[in-house]
């Protein structure tokens, strides 16, 4: 048996990438006291239009940009229904992800009927013929820049501190003259962009191409992860090497051959079970934002 | 009575002129006129619902008047949010904290005003602790706001109107939620905010608080400014007449103590002598035991919450259990509601053994309650006639469906009976304070409870509720029920109960005859001195 520990690494770093960068913005957004389920149809959205637009324009920079857009959009969307109409959270946000899902599918399968379409250029990888640091730039970016800005906002800035009142006790923060419905905007539009980042990184970086199956339940993973990191960032970051690193376990241990036996479904679920257990153990004694899945209305 | 003099001629800090706001046809406001002025305390006192809360929320933006103007030095606002109110210097602390309890202290004091990028935090934390010492109040800046007692938060919320250079700072119902100690605290950061010329206004509905820390008091009625009187030359009789509406003759022949009988006003609102409070009850009493506990433990997180509690109630006694908040009482009211597991010992409620019993049971068994926490008693959106039958469902049910008419009937009863002000049809959640613990205490005893366990029955109450509250226990124990009443009002347990028990770390640390329970005494057990 010959598991290759380096190449596991840097399987590990990319397949944590999208997790990095939706998880990121799911945590946003839930500091502000809203759960936001349609970060999987998001992260649909993004690796769609990013897919598109790059198709269309012949750059992936184009793509990235009109997934940005996309995501801020349907952040917005999300904020009108759960902020503004004060909707139910859950309802809200399962419904746009599968409006969303289904939208882009639909749009899909009109404009490419059963092709089976591929960018001319989508992003390279950086340091070339390296095993652990070929990565995308977007990857980088996610881990070494996204990552530390984000703590260092939510924990040293006023915005930060905004987004932890409304999201505690949004009761005190409309006292303190902080607009809930404004700081829960930015967040949800901010949040929802990243996740769109996260999703146009696997269609702009790593496939180049779009399929109907490309997010398959990524952004769920995002939603265990942040409750599993107790809205902290570091945690989150962790939290998706771990699934990651068992994904990218499987993935070698499926071409292994001492594992030939072993039923590859089994080898898919890993990850998820990983995702099961640690919430399992992790997640009976969370204590919850105080404002979560909570409309505010002045009484 | 205390109290500075007044300046009356000195420019007005805080002036409102004409404030009127009408919900529907219930007039809240009507016409209310108001001045404060530097280096005065104003007491606003008012029963529950006669317009304190709506003219206090109009002051701070939260409710938009339909008449009136509110000034600050002189100058009319346009206040619309809580943030206007603040930045036009006058700072609120209401009886719900407006903090957010996963932040430290400085955090929270900050938290208005801060800015979107970076906060200096070491400069905050310095400019916090300056604001704490001008008020004489001494925190750790870097706690968490959620580990901090209702008192200490209290001072937090007031650190934080001065941090803000608030020249008005308004209390709402201050005291409502203090032990003693924080109250005389609390007295005492107010007349160094008067000292420091900022405009007190206390909002209360306490006549002994009144008559402590204010200048001058104005009485609200049924959203009217009925009186404005000087401290120290009103009598107290006088604003319980404007307060409750009688003439001032017959609010003191309701109040004139009746020989050898206590007056439940009195010791209601302070008006005689707070000192000499005597027994209601007839004394030690050898009735049957109602209520007993022995060896009565309980585990919780590892941790004895109540260790070895042996008490006994016995008909026609009402049982008064002292203690310092979270010594034990909120467990022990639970674990006799039956909500909290028992983990050694027995319980038993009238010569029932109801140690494993649940709610139902121990209901069946005449068990009452009254816990402390009221809106986790009812059902808020449901209406008051079937919050009434909640505990009694099978009674009023015919052939598996509710009998609608028998509930109504019921209700309509109660409303009678208890004095509840509203209609059978009115959702709880609409209710005052008052007529919530009514209803409340109109469901425990329409079921003739053998044992009644009640918890803070009048805290937030206002005199006709605290009153009418104390009378109904009372009538209790004259009809022959056992009465434990878990209460951190020291006279309110004075004044009604045979014996009191004191509770210190989960254990009873001391039990004495009334008469013997002077605040002294019960004050040295509370904190732990009685035990070795």
């Amino acid at each position: 048996m010959s598991i290759n520990l380096l190449a596991l690494i840097g399987a590990m770093l990319t397949i944590a990438t999208p997790l990095v960068w939706a998880g990121i913005g799911e945590l946003i957004t839930e500091r502000s006291g809203v759960l936001n389920l349609s970060i999987e149809g998001t992260m649909y959205l993004g690796a769609f239009i990013g897919f598109l637009a790059a198709a269309r324009s012949g750059s992936p920079w184009v793509g990235l940009l009109a997934a940005v857009v996309s995501g801020v959009v349907a952040g917005a969307l999300m904020a009108f229904f759960v902020v503004t109409l004060g909707l139910n959270q859950h309802v809200s946000g399962l419904g746009l992800t599968l409006l969303l899902i289904a939208i882009c599918e639909f749009t899909f399968r009109l404009l490419y009927a059963g092709d089976r379409p591929t960018l001319d250029d989508k992003f390279t990888v950086l340091f070339r013929g390296t095993e652990v640091l070929a990565q995308h730039w977007l990857t980088y970016v996610g881990f070494l820049v996204l990552a530390p800005v984000t703590w260092w906002v939510l924990r040293s800035t006023g915005l930060g501190m905004r987004l932890h009142a409304v999201g505690e006790s949004f009761e005190a923060a409309d006292v303190a003259g902080i607009s809930v419905t404004a700081t829960r905007y930015v967040a949800l539009m901010v949040g929802s962009a990243l996740m769109a980042i996260g999703g146009a990184f696997l269609t702009l970086a790593v496939l180049g191409s779009f399929t109907l199956d490309i997010v398959s339940g990524r952004g769920w993973v995002c939603i265990a992860l942040v409750i599993f990191a107790r809205w902290r960032v570091w945690p989150a970051v962790l939290g998706a090497l771990i699934f990651a690193g068992m994904d990218a376990l499987q993935l070698q241990l499926a071409i292994t051959s001492a594992f030939d036996a072993v039923p590859g479904e089994l080898m898919l679920a890993l990850p998820y079970l990983a995702v099961i257990a640690a919430l399992a153990i992790g997640g009976r004694t969370v204590r919850y934002p105080g404002s979560y899945l909570k409309a505010y209305r002045r009484a | 009575m205390t109290g500075g003099a007044t300046d009356t001629v000195a420019r007005p800090l805080l002036e409102l002129t004409g404030i009127t706001k009408r919900y529907g046809d219930l007039l809240a406001n009507d016409d209310v006129s108001l001045r404060v002025a530097p280096g005065e305390v104003v007491a606003m006192l008012g029963e529950n619902g006669a317009g304190k809360s709506t003219l206090m929320k109009v002051v701070y933006g939260l409710v938009r008047p339909d008449a009136g103007t509110v000034a600050v030095d002189g100058r009319p606002l346009d206040i619309s949010s809580p943030k206007d109110a603040m930045g036009a210097g006058i700072g609120m602390v209401t009886q719900e904290f407006s903090l957010v309890e996963t932040m430290t202290v400085t955090d929270n004091v900050a938290l208005s005003g801060t800015g979107l990028g970076r906060v200096d935090r070491a400069e905050t934390r310095r400019r916090v602790v300056e604001a704490m010492e001008r008020v004489g109040v001494s925190l750790d800046p870097d706690r968490l706001v959620g580990s901090l007692s209702i008192g200490e938060r209290q001072r937090v919320e007031i650190v934080k109107a001065l941090f803000h250079d608030c020249r008005v700072v308004i209390l709402d119902e201050p005291t409502a939620v203090l032990t003693p100690q924080d109250v005389r605290a609390l007295f005492e950061t107010v007349r160094r905010l008067r000292a420091a010329g900022l405009g007190i206004l206390v909002v209360s509905h306490k006549l002994r608080e009144v008559a402590e820390i204010s200048d001058r008091v104005v009485v609200l009625r049924r959203g009217r400014l009925v009186g404005d009187r000087v401290t120290a030359t009103v009598r107290d009789e006088e604003l319980a007449a404007l307060m409750m509406g009688g003439s001032t003759d017959e609010v003191a022949a309701a109040t004139a103590t009746p020989a050898g009988e206590p007056s439940e006003l009195e010791a209601a609102v302070g008006m005689g002598d707070p000192e000499p409070v005597q027994p209601a009850g007839a004394g030690p009493t050898t009735g049957e035991p109602v209520l007993l506990l022995t060896g009565l433990t309980v585990s919780r997180g590892g941790r004895d919450v109540l260790s070895g509690i042996d008490l006994t109630v016995r008909a026609g006694e009402i049982v008064g259990l002292a203690g310092v908040s979270g010594n034990g009482q909120t467990e022990l009211v639970e674990v006799l509601s039956g909500t909290l597991p028992v983990t050694s010992g027995t319980l038993e409620v009238d010569g029932q053994d109801v140690t494993s019993a649940d709610v139902g049971r121990r209901l069946a068994a005449g068990l009452g309650r009254l816990t402390e926490d009221r809106r986790g008693s009812v059902v808020p959106q449901m209406s008051v006639e079937y919050n009434l039958v909640l505990e009694d469902l099978p009674a009023y049910t015919k052939r598996g469906l509710l009998d609608r008419k028998a509930v109504r009937a019921h209700a309509e009863a109660m409303i009678e009976r208890f004095d509840i002000r509203a209609r059978p049809a009115d959702a709880v959640a609409t209710l005052s304070g008052g007529n919530m613990q009514k209803v409340l205490l109109a469901r425990a005893l329409a079921r003739r409870p053998r044992v009644l366990v009640v918890a803070q029955p009048t805290r937030g109450l206002d005199i006709g509720a605290y009153r009418y509250v104390h009378q109904q226990l009372d009538e209790l124990r004259t009809e022959g029920a056992g009465v434990l009443l878990v209460s951190e009002d020291l006279d309110e347990l004075r004044a009604l109960s045979d014996r009191v028990v004191v509770l210190f770390r989960g254990e009873v640390v001391g039990e004495m005859p009334v008469a013997e329970a002077s605040p002294d005494r019960l004050g040295v057990l509370m904190a732990g001195g009685g035990s070795s």
